[in-house]
Order: structure tokens, then sequence, then C-alpha cells
């Protein structure tokens, strides 16, 4: 089951493509990907703006058995990384031996090649976290 | 409300059942429960499953499967929250004899799992995580569960070993489970040294893939009371149920799993009970880490005090809480959309004091807790002998 349909890829561009987001009028929290009801105040009102691409590593794992998008790409490391604003994505991390991958490093994203829709389907693009 | 009592229990085979299908399974499973009871009419059918347009290409199970047992006509309807779907099948079931809607429910999960490949199976499971967020770059539900892992053990300095002594232990009690999916013991070697899946968490840490079915017949006091047979009535004294965002990363705290502490105080509060009042529980062990942080969400250990629990012998038959006494969803097996179901089945073997080798001394009040996804579906049922 592909979830790469092209449409639903174009869609999601503005968020992977350029890291757009949106502040809340009404309280100020980064909402990422823009949406349209702030889940920390219910407000409807966003003015866009992109994130900075630094953060730190909050969690992470090192996946060894990886599902069928990403098979082969084990071992790879997922992390969950907190950027500024306090706004947060999961991405993986590139760049770097996975067993040195630790809470509190500091990484950038980077635009690069997420996954593959088979052969000659869609290649979807986004971003992944490397060393600072 | 009216109060409401489970009176009849049944589980379908369990494991990997190459030669039964999902309605097969889930026929099994009803008539076990029916003829427990001693009924052969319900007013309503619930069914819980997770995926099964992606498992077995069949959806719209309600009508499927009332029609497979003979009993087109009554409302059958399915319900989905990811591996939260049975305990939500039991809940929308209850909500219909309290409300006054129905006077017998039969309220039932099912799950076939084994007719996908594992990469199906596994693409299947994790349409219950967020696609967008975090499906997209590569995360499975190991590494979701390893995340938080990860989390518990920096803020509280969980070990890797009480990861394992969970597995250890569900494993234990699995073996006194004739039910039980995998009965073999393990040691705590054999987990830190089998496969690894998302670091921290190994191939020994996770719940494994199953076909299975699980139904409860519920019915009003009155109508309860002319169905116990000589056998304690089991009341429903609480329940609840809560959500959260499903991605991982919109949770402020990553070790720990607030949809489901919100759930317990509600199930708690209707109840007119505490923790300290539970005396056995049936707990959502996906993963060993998921163990420890449930416990912790529900008050039956305070927080970053979950690891020490299957450790210290606490938690373990004969201990002073017995958690997962059926082998949990780690041994005993999980098929994801009958698992809040089969739980509420092993509590009432318990508090009949039917359960054999794994019975719980005395146990009268009973806890399950069932979750979906990293918890974003929550859903907490206290039982009781009724007076």
């Amino acid at each position: 089951m592909s979830t790469l349909n092209p449409a639903r890829t174009a869609r999601e561009y503005p968020a992977r493509y350029r890291l757009e987001a949106a502040r809340c009028e009404a309280c100020g929290a980064v909402s990422f990907p823009a949406r349209l009801v702030c889940p920390a105040c219910r407000g409807r009102k966003f003015a866009a703006v992109t994130l900075a691409p630094e953060g730190k590593v909050l969690t992470w794992t090192v996946i060894h058995v990886g599902p069928p998008s990403h098979k082969h790409d084990v071992p790879y490391a997922l992390a969950v990384i907190e950027l500024g604003g306090g706004v947060r994505v999961t991405c993986q991390i590139a760049d770097v031996d996975p067993a040195k991958v630790e809470a509190g490093m500091a990484v950038k994203l980077e635009f690069r090649r997420i996954q593959q829709d088979g052969e000659a389907g869609v290649i979807a693009y986004g971003h992944k976290a490397v060393p600072a | 409300m009216r109060d409401v009592a489970i009176v009849g229990i049944g589980l379908s085979r369990w494991g990997e059942v190459w030669d039964a299908s999902l309605r097969t399974l889930w026929t099994e499973a009803a008539l076990a429960a029916l003829d427990d009871a001693g009924i052969d009419h319900v007013d309503s059918i619930t069914v819980g499953s997770m995926a099964p347009g992606l498992f077995v290409g069949q959806e719209h199970l309600g009508g499927l499967l009332a029609g497979e047992l003979g009993m087109a006509g009554v409302p059958a309807t399915r319900v989905e929250s990811a591996c939260a779907s049975g305990g939500v099948a039991l809940r929308t079931g209850f909500a219909e004899i309290a409300a006054g809607l129905a006077d017998i429910v039969l309220a039932t999960g099912v799950e076939k799992m084994t007719d996908v490949s594992g990469d199906d199976c596994t693409a299947a499971l994790a349409a219950a995580a967020d696609a967008e967020l975090e499906v997209f770059h590569g995360a499975t539900f190991p590494a979701l569960y390893a995340m938080m892992a990860r989390a518990h053990m920096a803020r509280w300095g969980t070990t890797r070993e009480q990861l394992a002594m969970v597995a250890v232990k569900n494993h234990r009690h699995g073996s006194l489970n004739p039910h039980a999916q995998f009965r073999q013991q393990i040691t705590v070697k054999d987990v830190l040294s089998s496969a690894k899946v998302a670091d921290p968490l190994n191939i020994l840490d996770c719940s494994p893939i199953t076909d299975g079915a699980a139904a409860v017949v519920l019915a009003d006091m009155e109508t309860a009371r002319k169905l116990a047979h000589g056998r304690p009535l089991i009341r429903i004294a609480g329940v609840g149920q809560a959500s959260d965002h499903i991605a991982l990363q919109s949770r402020p705290d990553m070790a720990a799993i607030p949809a489901t502490t919100a759930a317990a105080q509600r199930a708690f509060k209707m109840a007119g009970k505490t923790p300290a009042d539970v005396h056995v529980a049936e707990v959502h062990d996906c993963f060993t880490i998921a163990e420890i942080m449930v416990l912790e969400a529900l008050g039956l250990c305070p927080a970053g005090e979950g690891g020490r629990q299957a450790e210290s012998g606490r938690t373990a038959l004969g201990g002073a809480l017995p958690v997962n006494p059926s082998g949990g969803l780690k041994s005993k097996g999980h098929p994801v959309g009958a698992t809040g179901v089969a739980q509420a089945v092993e509590i009432v073997t318990q508090l009949r004091g039917a359960a054999g080798k794994r019975q719980v001394a005395n146990a009268r009040v009973g806890l399950t807790q069932n979750m979906g996804g990293t918890g974003a579906s929550s859903v907490v049922h206290i039982l009781e002998v009724a007076p």
C-alpha cells in the first residue's frame, strides 16, 4: 500500500520542502505543519513562519528492523528533535554512526531523499537531521 | 445510568491459526461467550478490530459477523481505536446497556494478522501512528516505544535489565496459561541477547503477531442475576477512556502516557475506588517499556518506579499486585483488536476464581488497561465481584 500518491505528496510540499509552519496569532504557539486549529488555545488565525533548521535530539532509537519503505536503510537512527520555539519534528539522523547518537546532540535539518515508491514511482523528499 | 455485569466470556484459538479465517475465529469466541452465559440471543453486537481491511481485505465487520452468528437483524457495529479497539468495543457495549438501549450486548474483538507477509503486517500496524509526521520518516511501533524507553531511562534511571524482567515475568505467567501463544519461560539473558529491533528494544521485548478473537456477554444487573448460574457476578464498576495526539513528538513528557492517566482517573472515580483497591491487573504490555509506563500512568506505582515493579517481584504471581497473570500481550499474544476484550476475559476468570495455576488468591477487584498507538487511545475498566 503506497502512501506516495502524487497529489498527497504535493500537498505536503510546504512543510516537507520548505519547513513552512504557522504561528498562532492568539497565543504565539508554532504549529508544524500548518493546521486549522491551534492545539494550545484553539485559535484559528495564524501567520506563516519558516522554521529555523537548528535543533537538538530529545530522544532517539536505532532501527534494525525497518518498515518496507525503509528496509534498505537499516540500521538508521530516528529521533524526536526540538527546534527553536519548542517545535518538534520526528526524522532520521543521517551522516553519523547511529551508535554515536545521544540525547542533547546538536543537529540541523537538511533536505534529503526520504523514500521512494518502487523503481518507477514517486520519490519523496523531506528533511533529515545531520550533526550541526 | 444502569449497572452492567459480564455474564459470559469466550476466547477463540489464539496464535498462528492458519486454518481459521477472521470470521471463524470470531465465531468461535462469540459461541464460547454465549454458551458460557447460557443464552442464545443478544440485543446488540460490538466488534473491535483495528485493520481488517489491511489484514484480510474485509471491512464492514458488524453485519458480516452478525450474519455468521445467525443473528442478522441485531444492531452490529465495528469500532476502531487502533490496538484499543477491543477495549473501546467493551466500553461501547457498556454504554448501550447503561443507557437502556439494550439489555444484553455481545462485546467482541478480533484480528486476523497472519494472512499477510511480515512487511504488510508492519505497514498495517504502522497505520496507527501518524502517517505524515512519523511513518513517512521510517518510524515503526517498536521505534516509537524505543524512544519512549530512552526518555524513561534518561528521566528515571530505568535500566535495560528492568525492561527484560517484564518479559521474563510475563512469560513465566504465560507458561501457566494453556491459552497463551508462547508458553516457554525465558531469562533476562535471553531477552538481552535476542535480535535487535529498535534499540534499546529487542525482539523479546515485543509482543508477537497473533490471530485471535475474544468475546464477553454484557447484561444489565437484573438480567445478569438470572444468568449467574451460581457463579460470582462480575460488575463493571468503572469505565474510563481518553485520547491524546497520536504523534509521540506532540507529548510534552515522552516518558509518560497521560491519556492512560486520564482514563484511569475517570474509571476510578466512577467505581469509587483508588489504585490501592486493585488486586489484579491486565495491562497493555505491547512492549516491555509499555507495562512499566502504564503502571505509573494508572497510579499502581509512583512515577519513576515502574522499572522496579517486575524486578522486586511485586507484579509477579504471588506478589502484592500481580500484573498480567495471563502472560500479557507479550506471552499470551496480541491480536490487536481482540486484546482489550481478552483482558476482560482474564479478569473475569480471575474474579470467578477459575484461573487454575495462575489464580491470584482472593482477587475481588481487577483492572484492565488497553491502549492504541503510543497511548493516544486509552481505555480502562475496573471490574469487581458484585455483592
